[in-house]
């Protein structure tokens, strides 16, 4: 078999240039620079210089490529402004019709099709987009649970199909259903029943993402979708040898070489999947200091591992999926957070992008009469045969394999599988490559290809979704476990596997245990870096869902406990970072998110229109929008990473205070578990303010910019939309009543609890705490009138008006008193004479300034010592640096509006 | 009940235990070899030991909870029929199950007993609470040591937070079923057992 016949083996380098040079202009003359038959000729008799043409020229090209992407996004952007059309009829149908369109439109200005899908193109350029997409992300324990279906469907299934549809064909065709000019004989059949009968990855994903059917369904009939590439080229191959040698030599040897190849190319093609996969996720390893090109490397392996497969002409598809399945799990581990989104969005923002293109190409594809040639017998009888053995093989394959599932597939899963049998682009690919000059029919299978993918894709794409509702099928909940569910679901399986063994029963779960201790033992070891490898798989369960809960408290408006909604929109994502810490401080307070809840039950979250208001709000209140960091513009740095480092730090910091909280109360804790929750509300709020502040001011701020930042004496955008921040008498969305209501219960612990929190932020790893205990310890704090308005609202008060005055002051303050109190409170730090306490301090901070540029070290320090060391404070703007001291003390005492007692007060509590 | 010192089973005793768990004949003659084979003093009752001797058991994190889970309260063996019943719990719910009418008794594997069985391993006093030192030390088995007390506590308080409705920071049965009502329990809580 030669290996050329691979099925991107087309002059696919060219494909580019052939699909896109020529332009639909009629008028090629008006515009002659854009023509794309400049022969030297015509250059020689038009008077512009070669170079203008020349440059023209050069830029074609890649100009058309960006004008259809343009043009295939501005067409998802219009069938989206419906929303109740889009819920009726799929994407992929309106793509397909829109490239019917635009095919009819250029037939009729040059009589000739332009454009076509060209297989080299679809199969270098938008596939692999599409299957990394799908491999990268799938659902692994989902897979692999269900592997021996899929596999089963995807070999046995395809090779029923196949062979059914191309025998049947080619009986119709002895029975003279179809037309004599179909000039084909059993090979020729065999060869169209191989590459019509695999169920299409692309239109597959297409059509049942819009359907959300439960996710065992989905995952067979998806992983069967990719799985099937393996049969499919190694049929299509033998097939194609066969009719280049003619049928007559056919015989048993070449049978069982199409066996063995069978075998080489799906097996070599998973097993070059997995090497890279490991060499992926062995690099991701060591990309810590070249965070940026992070994203490249899973790009560029996953790729490398379809161009390598394809080169060896192996299973591509099958390299691909599982180079994504393998890698994912260790990648993600290693890369940052950042990076995972970036990933995340890059690969979903092509797979779309691809599969538009060809929805669209394929419409326009269908708009060429001179590929065309029709034969309704053959047409009529390929459909019917289609539809039908998928059916047959289904429930034959389906009784075959309940006998061994756990969970039966029942009748309603078997319609919609069989239903779900898509046909698509892979076909149509398949079918432009077979050469015309062996293949007599061409003509009439390319026909009945495109209506075949057409049918599947409109007809039955389009009548799915009813047939689902109608025969209720389970449909899947667009949710992510709990942390509950995190936690009992590891039990349950380590439950069954103790069971298996007990009953001594080598069963599935008997031997995914066995790989997962050999994961944990070598693999986990080998790919996994260090920091990660240590941590727990559970505490990164746990992280997640944090962070998840993070975006949506700021998506949602607050109730992330009662209502677990799917992501958020993108369009949220620029503040994720952010967002982050502040509600690791929510969680991390215990029933923080409650506590958000109760504040912001006011907006009717839920409500799309006021979504963007209460992010606004939010972002507002939660952090404040300055970002001086993003004024200096960097390629290989990112100051970002800086502060991820840092909330993680935070978030670490204070769970470990706070656990030494528990500890030393431990014996009270079952008494005053309840009342130190509402304690940590204080501290919170505070906190949420804090760290708003500190995620984006912490760079290089300083404490004259925090004064008069617009965050605190200007109302934001929230204080201006939303009715609670406008209104006189309603309360502040930064201290909840309750927690007013109960703070004096524990009032000494409850500060010291706050505190020492926030000291556990400020104050650098190996610096001894004792100074500024002393300088803010409950004791000293209570001088200062601030505090102890906030820690005890005395009863009679309204603490409304006490609190508001407290969070929100107005925008006129001066900013000056301020700056003075926190001087102040920095421990009197002028520049002059800076105490000693401080100075200490100070001087080791500026040691680890010097020592930051250790990227390890840099991780081990605390929250604040990697920005630039604070020199004493200057009115020279260019020099604003703040000592974090400085600026968590101003936290801690915001003071109350125009209060002028700040002016008077003096720096006692130091 | 028991099936003292004999190697066989005897017909009738198949028929009660068929009855009880559901199993199938094949099912129960399968598993009693294997309780045999378990069962080194040869008593017609398994010890604790007797589990302990299983390799794979050792190195499972919850494996002593496990075996515990087979022992009556204050036993310390079990014989074929308690073995059996506790095996039962993991019998997949099948089809003529389903629509069963719930006037009889509620069946072994049914949903319910499931996540019992789950909610008895971390409830090791019985007040029928899973107490944060209770979810401590689970969560303490299941993560190994790499992971801090901190963090450790922290995701119990968050686990208990969540789960937690009448405001006692513990989790009762009540407590454990809503939350993993969106669990596909049957399915994850089953196992084939051979025919």
């Amino acid at each position: 078999m030669p290996p050329s016949l691979g099925h991107a083996g087309s002059s696919s380098s060219s494909s580019l240039v052939h699909l896109l040079s020529p332009l639909p202009l009629s008028t090629s003359y008006s515009l002659p620079l854009l023509s794309p038959t400049l022969s030297p000729s015509s250059l020689l008799l038009s008077p512009p210089p070669i170079s203008y043409y020349l440059l023209q020229h050069y830029v074609q090209t890649p100009y058309i490529i960006s004008v259809w992407l343009l043009l295939a996004s501005l067409a998802k952007i219009l069938f989206h402004l419906s929303q109740r059309f889009t819920t009726v009829v799929p994407e992929s149908c309106m793509l397909i019709l829109l490239g019917l369109v635009l095919g009819g439109v250029v037939l009729l200005a040059h009589e000739k099709q332009l454009y076509q899908l060209e297989p080299g193109l679809f199969f270098l350029f938008l596939l692999p987009t599409i299957v990394g997409d799908a491999g990268y992300f799938m659902p692994s324990r989902l897979f692999f649970d269900n592997l021996g279906a899929i596999t089963l469907y995807a070999v046995v299934g395809t090779l029923w199909n196949a062979f059914c549809t191309a025998f049947c064909l080619y009986g119709v065709k002895l029975l003279g259903v179809i037309d004599e000019k179909v000039d084909a004989g059993l090979m020729d059949f065999l060869l169209f029943g191989a590459l019509i009968s695999a169920v299409d990855p692309v239109a597959v994903i297409a059509v049942f993402e819009e359907v959300h059917v439960n996710d065992t369904l989905f995952i067979i009939v998806f992983g069967e979708s990719l799985l099937n590439d393996a049969v499919t080229v190694v049929l299509y191959k033998v097939y194609m040898s066969f009719v280049e040698v003619g049928p007559a030599n056919v015989g048993t040897a070449e049978c069982m070489k199409g066996l063995v190849s069978f075998l080489v190319v799906s097996l070599g093609g998973t097993l070059v999947g997995l090497v890279f996969a490991v060499i992926l996720s062995f690099t991701t390893r060591f990309t810590k200091k070249v965070r940026i090109i992070e994203p490249l490397f899973v790009f560029l392996l996953v790729y490398l591992a379809y161009l390598t497969a394809e080169l060896c002409s192996l299973s591509a598809i099958l390299s691909m999926t599982f180079c994504g399945i393998g890698a994912n799990k260790y990648v993600e581990a290693n890369i940052s957070q950042k990076s995972r989104t970036t990933v995340k969005y890059t690969m979903k923002t092509l797979a779309s992008i691809a599969e538009t293109i060809i929805f669209i190409f394929l419409g326009i594809s269908a708009m060429d009469k001179t590929k065309w040639a029709w034969d309704t017998g053959l047409v009529a009888c390929t459909l019917v045969f289609i539809l039908l053995f998928r059916a047959m093989g289904v429930i034959g394959q389906t009784w075959v394999l309940n006998r061994f599932r756990l969970v039966p597939l029942d009748r309603i899963d078997q319609v919609v599988m069989s239903y779900g049998g898509l046909r698509g682009a892979v076909a149509f690919a398949l079918v432009v490559l077979l050469d015309g000059e062996k293949v007599k029919a061409k003509d009439y299978f390319v026909a009945t290809t495109i209506v075949v993918v057409f049918f599947t894709v409109m007809f039955q794409g389009l009548t799915i979704k009813p047939l689902v509702k109608w025969l209720k099928v389970p449909r899947s909940t667009n949710r992510k476990p709990t942390i509950n569910e995190e936690i009992h679901e590891r039990a349950f399986d380590h439950i069954l596997t103790a069971v298996e063994d007990i009953a001594g029963l080598q069963g599935y779960h008997h031997w995914r245990d066995k790989w997962e201790q050999f994961d944990k033992k070598y693999l986990s070891k080998l790919l996994l870096r260090k920091s990660v490898y240590q941590k727990s798989e559970l505490w990164e369960a746990y992280q997640k869902i944090n962070m998840r809960d993070a975006i949506s408290v700021i998506d949602q408006g607050g109730n992330v406990l009662t209502s677990r909604l799917s992501l958020p929109s993108m369009a949220s994502r620029s503040s994720f970072p952010e967002v982050t810490n502040v509600t690791n401080y929510l969680r991390e307070n215990g029933s923080g998110v409650c506590l958000d809840l109760q504040v912001i039950d006011n907006v009717p979250g839920a409500r799309v229109e006021e979504d963007s208001e209460t992010h606004h709000f939010l972002t507002g209140n939660l952090y404040k929008p300055r970002r001086r960091y993003q004024s200096h513009y960097s390629r290989h740095f990112m100051p970002a990473g800086e502060q991820e480092r840092q909330e993680r730090e935070v978030f670490q910091r204070n769970m470990r205070s706070r656990m030494e909280n528990f500890k030393t109360s431990r014996h009270k804790r079952h008494k005053k578990d309840r009342s130190q929750k509402k304690v940590f509300l204080l501290y919170l709020r505070l906190g949420s303010q804090g760290v708003g502040v500190e995620g984006n001011y912490l760079p290089k701020s300083t404490a004259l910019e925090a004064c008069d930042s617009p965050s605190m004496a200007s109302p934001t955008c929230g204080e201006r939309f939303l009715p609670w921040k406008v209104g006189a008498g309603s309360l502040p969305p930064c201290v909840s009543v309750e927690a007013t209501k109960v703070i004096p219960v524990d009032l000494q612990q409850a500060w010291n609890q706050s505190i020492s929190s926030l000291e556990s932020i400020s104050s650098p790893l190996n610096l001894n705490p004792n100074p500024r205990v002393t300088a803010l310890s409950p004791s000293s704090v209570i001088p200062n009138p601030n505090l102890r308005f906030m820690a005890l609202p005395p009863p009679t008060l309204n603490p409304n008006s006490n609190l508001r005055v407290v969070a929100l002051p107005p925008p006129a303050l001066n900013p000056n008193p301020r700056f003075s109190v926190l001087s102040r409170l920095a421990g009197q730090r002028p520049v002059s004479s800076p105490p000693c306490s401080f100075s200490q301090s100070e001087k080791e901070q500026q040691k680890e300034e010097e020592e930051a540029l250790s990227e390890q070290q840099q991780e081990e320090q605390p929250l604040m010592s990697v920005r630039p060391p604070a020199p004493p404070l200057s009115s020279t703007p260019g020099e604003r640096r703040r000592n974090p001291c400085v600026y968590l003390r101003s936290l801690v005492t915001v003071p109350p509006a125009g209060n002028t007692e700040t002016h008077s007060r003096g720096p006692t509590q130091l | 009940m028991g099936s003292r010192a004999s190697t066989l089973l005897r017909e009738e005793e198949i028929e009660e235990i068929k009855k009880e768990t559901g199993f199938s004949h094949s099912q129960i003659t399968r598993l009693y070899s294997r309780f045999s084979s378990l069962d080194k003093g040869e008593n017609g009752t398994l010890s604790r030991e007797d589990f302990q001797r299983i390799p794979e058991l050792a190195i499972n994190p919850l494996g002593d909870r496990i075996i515990n889970a087979f022992f009556p309260e204050s036993e310390d063996q079990v014989n074929f029929r308690g073995f059996m019943r506790t095996l039962a719990h993991f019998r997949p719910i099948e089809d003529n199950e389903k629509n069963k009418d719930h006037t009889a008794s509620e069946p072994l594997n049914s949903r319910t007993n499931k996540l019992l069985f789950a909610f008895r391993l971390y409830d090791l006093d019985r007040d029928d609470k899973i107490s944060r030192d209770e979810l401590l030390q689970v969560l303490r088995m299941m993560v190994g040591v790499n992971i801090s007390d901190e963090q450790l506590g922290s995701i119990a308080d968050r686990t208990i937070q969540e789960a937690d409705q009448n405001g006692d920071s513990s989790i009762s049965f009540n407590e454990f079923i809503k939350v993993l009502e969106k669990v596909d329990v049957e399915q994850k809580m089953s196992i084939r057992f051979l025919h």
